[in-house]
C-alpha cells in the first residue's frame, strides 16, 4: 500500500510528464510555422505574385522572378478537382445518410474510410494510368483527377455528417406535407445543410492543396504560365506543393527562399480554409 | 457601341483560348523534360528565346533526370527529351519500329562532371586520380585523411572527418558519365557496379537531380558528390582536379572540356569520351543530347505542324545563338563538328513526309 | 430553443417553392399523387444517388485493378512472393527487382514513428481531455489538428534545411566520432552521419502522425461514462489514478483505432519521407543511414524508369502498398465499428 504522500508525488510527476509531452508535441509545429514565415517572408513581394519563375539564373542574377503561374495553376487544378469530386462526394454522402438501410451502405462506409486512408501517391498512380497514359501527356486535368480522388472520401464523409445533423423531424415534416422522399432530400435536407457541405469542400480543398506526390506524375510542372487558356487544363501545370518540392531540392539559395515563400502561401491556403470551415461549423451547430 | 465591345471581348476570349499573342501569331508551348545537367542552360535559353520571339514560344523544361527524359520521350508524353546518356541501340530500334523513323540525338551542350566536396577549410583543387576516387565511391576509403588522399595532396591538411558519399537517386546521365569514367579507371568498379543511368551504389546517400546532390553536398561537412560543372560554378562549390589517363592533373575548364570533345564524331553523335586519351583533356566530359523523332508527327504530344516547326527553330537557335549563354553558366560551347552533325540530322526531320527541317534551314 | 429556430427556417423553404410552383391546391395534389412524381421519382433519384455514391467503391476497386494490371509484368516475372521478398533492386546491371528493401524501410520507419509518438500522443489526449481548462483544450485541439493539416512538403522543406542538419551536428556526428574512437566495428551498423536517413525520417514521421492517435483517443475519452470516473474518485483516487484505472482501460478501443490510423498514415506518408530518408534502395540499412520506403521509391523513380520492367516493378510496389494500406485501414475500421466510435473527424 503506497502512502498518500507518495501517491501525491506520483500525481505531480504524471502531470509534469503529460504537460511536458504536450509541449513536446506542439513545439515542432510552432518551430515549423515560425521558420516558414521567417525564411519566406523576405521573398514575398509584388514580383512573387506577378512574375513567372523562369530559369534559375533569373533568380541568381536578381532579375524578377515569382510564382504567379504556380498560384494560378494550384487554383485551377484544385478547382477542377472540386468540380469532379463534388457530385460523387455529395452523392455518396447522401447515400450514407439518407438511405441508411441500403445493404451496400456498411460496405460503402468502410470503403470510403479506406479510400481516405490510401496513400496519395497511389491516387496519383491511378490518375496517371486513367488520364495521363490514354491522353498521352501530362495535364492539369490529370492532376485534378488525382486530387479529386483525394477529396472524394472527405467530401462524402462531411456531407454525411452535415446531413445527419439535420434532425429527422424535419424530414418527417416534409414527408407529412406530402412531398416524396427525393423532394425532401433535394429541397429540404440538402439546402438546410448547405453550410455543412461548404465546410466539407473547404476541408477537402485544404487537404488536397498540399498534396505533392500525386501531382509529380500528373500535372508535372511548368516554369511559366500556360500560353493559352486551355493549356491550364490540357497542358502541364505548375502547382504549389510540387513546385515547393523541386525548389526545396534545388541547390540555389534564391530558390530555397522562394520555396519558403511558397510554403507561406500554401499554409495560408490551408489554414484559412480550415479556419473558415471551423467557424462555419461552430456558428451552425 | 455595345456590339463593338462585345466583339472585342469575344476576340480577346478567343485569343486567350487559342493563344494568340499581340502580334497576331499563334503562341506555342514546347514541352520538354529530362536531364538536370543541362537544365540551368536550357531554362536560361527558354527565358531568352521567349524574349527573342516576343513571347510566341514558351519552352517548358522540367528537370527530371536523363532516365526520365528517355522514358517520357519514348512514351511520347513530351515533345523533346534531354539526356546526357545517348539512346541505347535497343531503344533506337524500338523507336524505329514504332514510328517508322529514327530517333535523333542532337548535341545541345557540352559539359564536365566534376567531383564536388565540402571539406571545412579546404577550397577547390583537391587532387584525385582514378583508382582513389573509385575507391571513395566504393566505400573503401572512408576518411578524408586517408593516406592515399594525403599522398595525392601533400600540401593540404586533411581533417579526420568521415567521407559522406552523395550520389543520384534518380536515373541520370550525369551518373552515366561518372560511372562510365569509374568503370574505365577501376577494375573493381567495373566488376562490381558497372555503368548506367542509375546503378547499385555500394555506399552513400541518394539525392534527386544534380540539384539534390549539390544541395546535400553544400549542406553536409565531409560530403563528396559529382555534379555537372555548371552546378559547381553556380553554387560556388569546391570541386576537385582529376588526373587524366596521361597522368596530368587537369582542373575542369572549357578548354579542357573542348580538348576532350575534340574527336571524330559518328554521324549520329552517339559517343562517350570519358577518360580521354588527350593529354590536356578533362577525363569526365560529355554531351547533353536533345532527343527528337525523325517523323515528328508520330510524337503524340506534338499536335500540329506549327509546333514541330517551332521546335526545329528552337533547336537551331539553341545550337547557334543560344550557345552564347553557355560559358557564363558553366558550359562549354559546342564544337563546330557537333553543330554540323546536328544540322545534318535536322535536315531529315519531317512532318507527314514534308521535310520541314530542310525547309527551315534553307529558308533561313 | 435555438435548434427549433433553425428548424423553422428550414421548413419555410419548401413552402416558398410550393407556392411558386403550383397554381391551385387541387393541381398540386394531383401532381404529388402522380406516379411519375412519386414512385418513379423516388426510384430514379435513389438510383442516381447510388450511382454517384458507388463511385467511391468503384474508385477503390479500379485502383486495385489498375495497380495489379500495370504491375503484373513484374509480379508475373518474379512471382507474388518472389517480388515481395526479392532483396535486390537493381535497375542498371542485373535489371532485377524486388520490393523487400522498401517493405523493410516502410515497416521500420512507420513502426519506429509509432513507438516514438505513442506516449506523447496519448499524453496530449489525456491533457486536453482530463487536465486542461476548456479554453486551453480548445487551443491544443486546434493546434493538433493543424499538425495534420500542414502539407507534407512543407515539413520536408523544414526537415531538409533545419531539422536534418541540426540532428547531424548535434547528435549523429558526435555519436559517430565517439563510435569511431571507441568501437569502430559498430560504425557500419550506426551508419554515416549525413543527416538524411532512417532516424531523421522516423522522427519527422512521428511528429506528423501524432494527431491521428490523439484525435481518436480524445473521442474515446469523451465516451467514458461519468459514473466510471466518479466511481474511481469516490474510491479516493488521484486524478492520474482515475485516468489510469478508469479512463484508459475504457477507451482502449479508441486508442487502438487511433494507433492503427496513425500507422496507416505513416505507411503512406510520401513527400516528407522521400525528402529526408536518403534514398538507398538496397539492404542492409543502418540506424541513421539512408533507406527507402515504398512511397518514396515510387515518387523518386516513377518519372524516370527507362525499362518497362522497372516501371512495372514500381507500380507493383504500389500494389503491395495498396494491400498493406487496405489491411491496416480495414482493421482500423473494424476496431472503430466494434467500439462504435464515430471515427476520426476530418477537421
Amino acid at each position: 500500500m503506497k502512502t498518500l504522500k507518495r501517491r501525491y508525488l506520483h500525481e505531480k510527476i504524471m502531470i509534469t510528464f503529460i504537460a511536458f509531452n504536450t509541449v513536446a508535441v506542439l513545439t515542432p509545429l510552432i518551430i515549423i510555422l515560425v521558420y516558414v514565415f521567417v525564411q519566406g517572408i523576405g521573398a514575398i513581394n509584388l514580383d512573387f505574385f506577378t512574375q513567372e519563375l523562369g530559369s534559375p539564373s533569373r533568380a541568381m542574377t536578381g532579375r524578377p522572378t515569382g510564382l504567379v503561374h504556380t498560384i494560378i495553376g494550384t487554383l485551377v487544378v484544385d478547382a477542377l478537382a472540386i468540380l469532379i469530386a463534388l457530385p460523387f462526394g455529395i452523392g455518396a454522402g447522401v447515400m450514407l445518410s439518407e438511405y441508411p438501410d441500403h445493404k451496400l451502405n456498411p460496405v460503402m462506409r468502410v470503403m470510403n474510410d479506406t479510400l481516405n486512408g490510401m496513400p496519395a501517391v497511389l491516387k496519383g498512380l491511378l490518375a496517371w494510368a486513367l488520364v495521363v497514359k490514354p491522353m498521352g501527356g501530362f495535364s492539369g486535368l490529370s492532376g485534378g483527377v488525382a486530387l479529386a480522388v483525394v477529396m472524394l472520401p472527405i467530401i462524402a464523409r462531411s456531407t454525411e455528417s452535415a446531413l445527419m445533423n439535420i434532425p429527422w423531424s424535419i424530414r418527417e415534416a416534409g414527408l407529412a406535407i406530402g412531398l416524396p422522399r427525393w423532394r425532401v432530400i433535394a429541397s429540404v435536407v440538402i439546402p438546410a445543410s448547405k453550410a455543412g457541405l461548404v465546410t466539407g469542400v473547404l476541408i477537402a480543398f485544404a487537404r488536397a492543396v498540399g498534396e505533392a506526390a500525386p501531382l509529380l506524375f500528373t500535372s508535372f510542372g511548368n516554369n511559366y504560365k500556360s500560353s493559352y487558356l486551355l493549356g491550364w487544363t490540357f497542358g502541364p501545370v505548375d502547382t504549389l506543393p510540387q513546385r515547393l518540392y523541386s525548389l526545396a531540392i534545388s541547390p540555389y539559395p534564391e530558390w530555397h527562399q522562394l520555396g519558403w515563400a511558397a510554403g507561406i502561401v500554401l499554409l495560408f491556403f490551408v489554414i484559412v480554409s480550415f479556419a473558415i470551415a471551423r467557424i462555419v461549423v461552430r456558428e451552425k451547430y | 457601341m455595345r456590339s463593338v465591345s462585345k466583339l472585342i471581348g469575344l476576340a480577346l476570349t478567343l485569343s486567350l483560348l487559342l493563344g494568340i499573342n499581340l502580334h497576331g501569331q499563334r503562341r506555342v508551348e514546347l514541352i520538354g523534360a529530362g536531364a538536370s545537367f543541362p537544365a540551368p542552360l536550357i531554362t536560361a535559353m527558354a527565358d531568352e528565346y521567349r524574349d527573342a520571339t516576343n513571347g510566341r514560344v514558351t519552352i517548358n523544361y522540367q528537370s527530371i533526370g536523363s532516365g526520365g527524359g528517355i522514358r517520357q520521350f519514348s512514351e511520347q508524353t513530351i515533345m523533346f527529351g534531354m539526356s546526357e546518356a545517348f539512346l541505347s541501340d535497343e531503344i533506337m530500334k524500338n523507336i524505329e519500329q514504332s514510328t517508322g523513323g529514327r530517333a535523333f540525338n542532337l548535341p545541345i551542350t557540352l559539359a564536365d562532371v566534376v567531383v564536388t566536396y565540402n571539406v571545412p577549410g579546404i577550397d577547390k583543387g583537391l587532387v584525385f586520380d582514378g583508382p582513389v576516387i573509385a575507391d571513395i565511391f566504393l566505400g573503401r576509403i572512408t576518411r578524408w585523411n586517408d593516406r592515399r588522399i594525403r599522398n595525392l595532396n601533400p600540401d593540404v591538411r586533411l581533417p579526420r572527418h568521415p567521407i559522406q558519399v552523395v550520389h543520384r537517386s534518380d536515373g541520370s546521365g550525369t551518373t552515366n558519365l561518372w560511372t562510365s569514367y569509374l568503370t574505365k579507371v577501376s577494375d573493381r568498379w567495373a566488376n562490381n557496379v558497372g555503368f548506367a543511368t542509375s546503378v547499385n551504389w555500394p555506399t552513400g546517400v541518394g539525392a534527386n537531380g544534380n540539384e539534390g546532390v549539390a544541395g546535400i553536398v553544400r549542406n553536409t561537412p565531409g560530403a563528396i558528390g559529382y555534379n555537372s560543372f555548371a552546378y559547381a560554378l553556380l553554387n560556388n562549390m569546391s570541386y576537385a582536379y582529376l588526373e587524366n589517363s596521361a597522368g596530368n592533373v587537369i582542373p575542369p575548364s572549357f578548354d579542357a572540356t573542348s580538348a576532350a570533345a575534340n574527336i571524330e564524331l559518328p554521324t549520329d553523335t552517339r559517343i562517350l569520351f570519358t577518360d580521354t586519351p588527350n593529354p590536356i583533356g578533362y577525363p569526365v566530359a560529355g554531351f547533353a543530347w536533345m532527343l527528337c523523332y525523325e517523323n515528328m508527327e508520330k510524337n503524340r504530344t506534338i499536335s500540329n505542324k506549327q509546333q514541330a516547326e517551332e521546335l526545329i527553330r528552337f533547336i537551331i537557335w539553341a545550337i547557334t545563338d543560344g550557345q552564347q549563354l553557355s560559358e557564363s553558366l558553366g558550359y562549354a560551347q559546342l564544337p563546330s563538328a557537333a553543330i554540323q552533325k546536328s544540322y545534318a540530322m535536322i535536315r531529315q526531320m519531317k512532318w507527314n513526309g514534308e521535310p520541314i527541317g530542310r525547309n527551315i534551314l534553307d529558308g533561313n | 430553443m435555438k435548434k427549433r429556430e433553425t428548424d423553422g427556417s428550414v421548413l419555410k423553404e419548401p413552402n416558398v417553392k410550393y407556392q411558386t410552383s403550383q397554381t391551385t391546391l387541387s393541381e398540386y395534389l394531383r401532381k404529388k399523387r402522380s406516379f411519375i412524381y412519386r414512385t418513379l421519382g423516388d426510384r430514379l433519384f435513389s438510383y442516381f444517388i447510388f450511382a454517384l455514391g458507388f463511385i467511391v467503391i468503384l474508385t477503390t476497386i479500379v485502383m486495385a485493378i489498375v495497380l495489379y494490371k500495370d504491375g503484373a509484368e513484374a509480379i508475373k516475372r518474379y512471382g507474388f512472393f518472389g517480388f515481395l521478398f526479392g532483396r535486390v533492386w537493381d535497375p542498371a546491371m542485373k535489371i532485377e527487382f524486388g520490393a523487400f528493401p522498401f517493405i523493410v524501410g516502410t515497416l521500420i520507419t512507420s513502426i519506429g514513428s509509432l513507438a516514438i509518438s505513442f506516449v506523447p500522443a496519448l499524453a496530449v489526449a489525456i491533457f486536453t481531455a482530463e487536465y486542461s481548462p476548456r479554453w486551453l483544450a480548445h487551443i491544443i485541439d486546434n493546434l493538433t489538428n493543424l499538425i495534420a493539416a500542414i502539407p507534407s512538403v512543407i515539413i520536408g522543406l523544414w526537415g531538409i534545411f533545419v531539422f536534418a542538419p541540426w540532428m547531424r551536428d548535434t547528435f549523429y556526428m558526435n555519436i559517430y566520432m565517439w563510435i569511431l574512437d571507441n568501437n569502430p566495428s559498430f560504425a557500419p551498423i550506426f551508419g554515416n552521419p549525413i543527416g538524411y536517413g532512417i532516424a531523421t525520417a522516423t522522427i519527422i514521421l512521428a511528429i506528423m502522425i501524432v494527431p491521428y492517435t490523439t484525435v481518436l483517443t480524445v473521442d474515446a475519452f469523451k465516451k467514458v461514462p461519468k459514473e466510471q470516473r466518479e466511481a474511481a474518485y469516490a474510491l479516493g483516487a488521484t486524478k492520474w489514478e482515475v485516468v489510469k484505472m478508469a479512463v484508459i482501460p475504457y477507451a482502449r478501443g479508441g486508442i487502438l483505432a487511433g494507433v492503427m490510423l496513425s500507422f496507416g498514415r505513416a505507411i503512406g506518408e510520401t513527400m516528407a519521407v522521400a525528402m529526408l530518408i536518403g534514398n538507398k534502395n538496397n539492404l542492409p540499412f543502418s540506424i541513421i543511414g539512408p533507406a527507402s520506403t515504398m512511397p518514396s521509391v515510387i515518387v523518386n523513380e516513377f518519372r524516370e524508369a527507362v525499362e518497362n520492367i522497372h516501371l512495372s516493378s514500381l507500380i507493383a510496389v504500389g500494389f503491395y502498398l495498396f494491400i498493406i494500406s487496405l489491411v491496416v485501414n480495414l482493421i482500423a475500421a473494424y476496431i472503430q465499428r466494434k467500439f462504435s466510435l464515430t471515427g476520426a473527424r476530418t477537421v
